[in-house]
């Protein structure tokens, strides 16, 4: 057991994933000689060398084709796209190539793949980077989308996203890149499509991904000891695919959903989870399920204006403890 | 672009041959036959969708094609029938695509714009302008980085010279010194607009070339022996390690932009001026010019249309596509589903 960031949790993940397979290869922007602009590939060049960790042009549709053309004639490539807000000028390939090339071929080809990309507010970087844009992922029939909120699960979720058949879009948080945590030694290998319950609770289930998993953890501390109401804590890991199980079976034990998202509020993975829990849980309910997310506008630069946008630890306590009537 | 008289030096020191020309010209002949045959039964209803045809460029399909050995890898646009063809998919195959039949090379799950083939090293036609150069890019890099020999030939039109994926791959295929081929079929139209009016150089892939550090080659597209000779030379370079190559073949689509374009914009009489150097035209004088007999053209003539003929009959008689397979193949698991 050993305390490491989540910054060098990425380091190791990949290294370990290149340790194991000579074809997985590593491409991006300044992810070689540099080692990355969030410092989160250090080393990995001098490790594994230039003709498996390469620095790119500033090309994204290069960075994201080339990875597939690797991927479907045999190599298992970690592409890294900067910020994720970069998706937006590449997205043919996360929207039309990656997830479709195997469902229109009727199987005959693959795409494994892993892109790696930096997401998520808190860095006071203003609205073109600094958004959470994992939905606009998820909502891709043939993508798989996971965004780990601790050092343990980048390496686990990174090394399962390297070694899934499927193409697979790895949601780093860039405000967490500091934070530490307790990692195993040996290898670390996690599985896809589990969410992962971080706190017991009987009265309320809260969901929360990524950062906002920080934050639920902190606002149910605080729900607790300020107002004796116990809530559940499960943090998501893993957008496609859902582990709806876990979360049904909190919200039959607790009878309450609230989720924590950072994403704005129109079309947030809360609200096919909401669905869900609506359609298939409806009377398990003793109340309005309920999100809490960013609102439907563009996040500002200034550090006072984006924390006031952003889910927060009063926010989330005020809302539940308002909904829970404490 | 004239043809040139062929002296007896020429005869004996044919490069080509006698076999690789029947297989150039018999390879045009597959595609003109059933690329025409796609045309016909769209007017019978039997193709649904759209469908964008190659007639008229059958050199440049044949020439690459025929210069490609076992294992290169072919990257396509939506105007990809003639190049799926060339690698030597069936004409069935490609028909019942077409027709949405469970005997298409997809069952209909992809149609007449996403023809692939692994088997015959056709990985995938692409209908999004751009999208497979990069992709192109990255199979040769897995060559490369593997250190296999083949190469990866990525087909497109004029107007993807105009997108920002084209000059990303060039740019990148130069620097990873990456073995592939970069083939632009310059038609002169991009979709329903001249290219010249929208492009800032007169050789849309050509002009662009010395911006990557690559020589300009600009090519007869409708003479599938010029396409021939120079394909083989860039795939020696690529498996050489020489890296990239662009060439930009001069060609003409003798039909509209797709099955919904009448192709009014032409101007009067270039169809027709273009007709006189129709690239079949062209390569049966020159089998006749090389001594190939008449009887040995009308055979393979006969060949074709029967194969076209029973293909076709094959695919009216197939059955449509089940529903079994509506959601099979969106992950590798086999299947669609997204949850627990």
């Amino acid at each position: 057991m050993a305390e490491l960031s989540y910054r060098d949790a990425v380091i190791r993940g990949i290294s370990q994933e290149m340790e194991r397979d000579q074809d997985v290869v590593f491409l991006g922007e300044d992810v070689a000689k540099a080692g990355g602009v969030f410092k989160a590939t250090v080393g990995l060049y001098d490790k594994f060398g230039p003709l498996r960790v390469r620095d790119t042009p500033i090309s994204e549709q290069a960075i994201l084709g080339a990875a597939m053309g690797a991927a479907m004639t045999g190599l298992k490539p970690i592409a890294e796209i900067m910020f994720s807000d970069f998706i937006a000028v590449c997205f043919d390939y996360i929207a039309n190539e990656f997830p479709k090339s195997r469902y229109m071929t009727n199987g005959q080809t693959k795409c494994p793949l892993v892109v790696r990309t930096g997401n998520g507010a808190g860095s006071r970087f203003g609205a073109q980077h600094s958004q959470s844009v994992e939905n606009w992922c998820m909502m891709i029939p043939g993508l798989k989308v996971v965004a780990p909120s601790s050092p343990r699960d980048v390496i686990g979720l990174l090394a399962a996203s390297v070694r899934d058949p499927d193409p697979v879009i790895f949601l780093e948080h860039k405000s967490l890149y500091s934070i530490k945590g307790e990692v195993p030694d040996g290898e670390i290998v996690d599985t896809l499509g589990t969410a992962k319950i971080l706190r017991p609770g009987k009265d309320a289930t809260i969901l929360a991904l990524a950062m906002m998993v920080p934050r639920a953890l902190a606002s149910a501390e605080k729900l607790a000891t300020e107002h004796g109401i116990e809530c559940e804590v499960i943090d998501v890991r893993s957008l496609v695919p859902l582990d709806t199980q876990t979360i049904l079976g909190s919200v039959a034990r607790t009878n309450r959903l609230f989720t924590v998202e950072e994403n704005p509020r129109l079309c947030g993975w809360g609200a096919e989870i909401v669905s869900i829990v609506a359609d298939e849980a409806f009377y398990d309910l003793d109340g309005p399920p309920v999100r809490i997310t960013t609102p439907h506008c563009p996040l500002p630069a200034s550090d006072l204006l984006e924390d006031a946008m952003l889910p927060n630890v009063d926010r989330i306590v005020d809302r539940i403890r308002r909904t829970m009537g404490a | 672009m004239r043809m040139q008289a062929r002296t007896e030096t020429d005869l004996i020191n044919d490069d080509i041959g006698e076999t690789k020309r029947l297989e150039l010209y018999k390879t045009q002949l597959v595609i003109r036959d059933a690329e025409q045959r796609a045309h016909d039964l769209f007017l019978q209803n039997l193709v649904k969708g759209t469908s964008h045809l190659s007639l008229g460029q059958e050199g440049v399909a044949a020439g690459f094609a025929c210069a490609m050995k076992h294992g290169d890898l072919s990257f396509c646009t939506y105007r990809g029938h003639a190049h799926t063809l060339a690698r030597g998919v069936p004409v069935e195959k490609v028909l019942g695509e077409l027709m949405g039949r469970d005997n298409g090379l997809m069952r209909g799950k992809g149609g007449s714009m996403h023809l692939t083939s692994e088997l015959h090293g056709v990985m995938g036609s692409y209908a999004i302008i751009g999208a497979h150069l990069p992709i192109a890019c990255g199979a040769a890099w897995r060559a490369q980085y593997k250190g296999q020999k083949d190469v990866s030939v990525c087909f497109f039109g004029d107007g993807t010279t105009n997108i920002g994926a084209f000059h990303e791959a060039l740019n990148f295929a130069v620097i990873w010194n990456l073995p592939v081929v970069f083939v632009c079929e310059n038609n002169l139209y991009m979709e329903y607009t001249p290219i010249s009016d929208v492009t800032a150089v007169q050789n849309p892939a050509g002009d662009r070339a010395s911006a990557y550090g690559l020589p300009k080659i600009v090519i007869d597209g409708n003479d599938a022996d010029v396409v021939y000779r120079e394909a083989l030379k860039a795939y020696d370079r690529a498996r050489s390690g020489g890296g990239p190559s662009l060439i930009e073949c001069l060609t003409y689509r003798h039909s509209g932009h797709s099955r919904a374009d009448p192709a009014k914009y032409r101007p009067e009489g270039e169809l027709e001026r273009w007709k006189q150097r129709d690239p079949i035209k062209i390569y049966r004088e020159r089998l006749a010019q090389f001594g190939i007999s008449e009887k040995a053209i009308s055979d393979i003539d006969a060949h074709v249309k029967r194969e076209v003929d029973e293909a076709t009959e094959k695919c009216k008689a197939a059955p449509p596509t089940s529903l079994d397979i509506l959601t099979t193949d969106v992950y590798a698991d086999g299947g669609y589903a997204w949850r627990n």
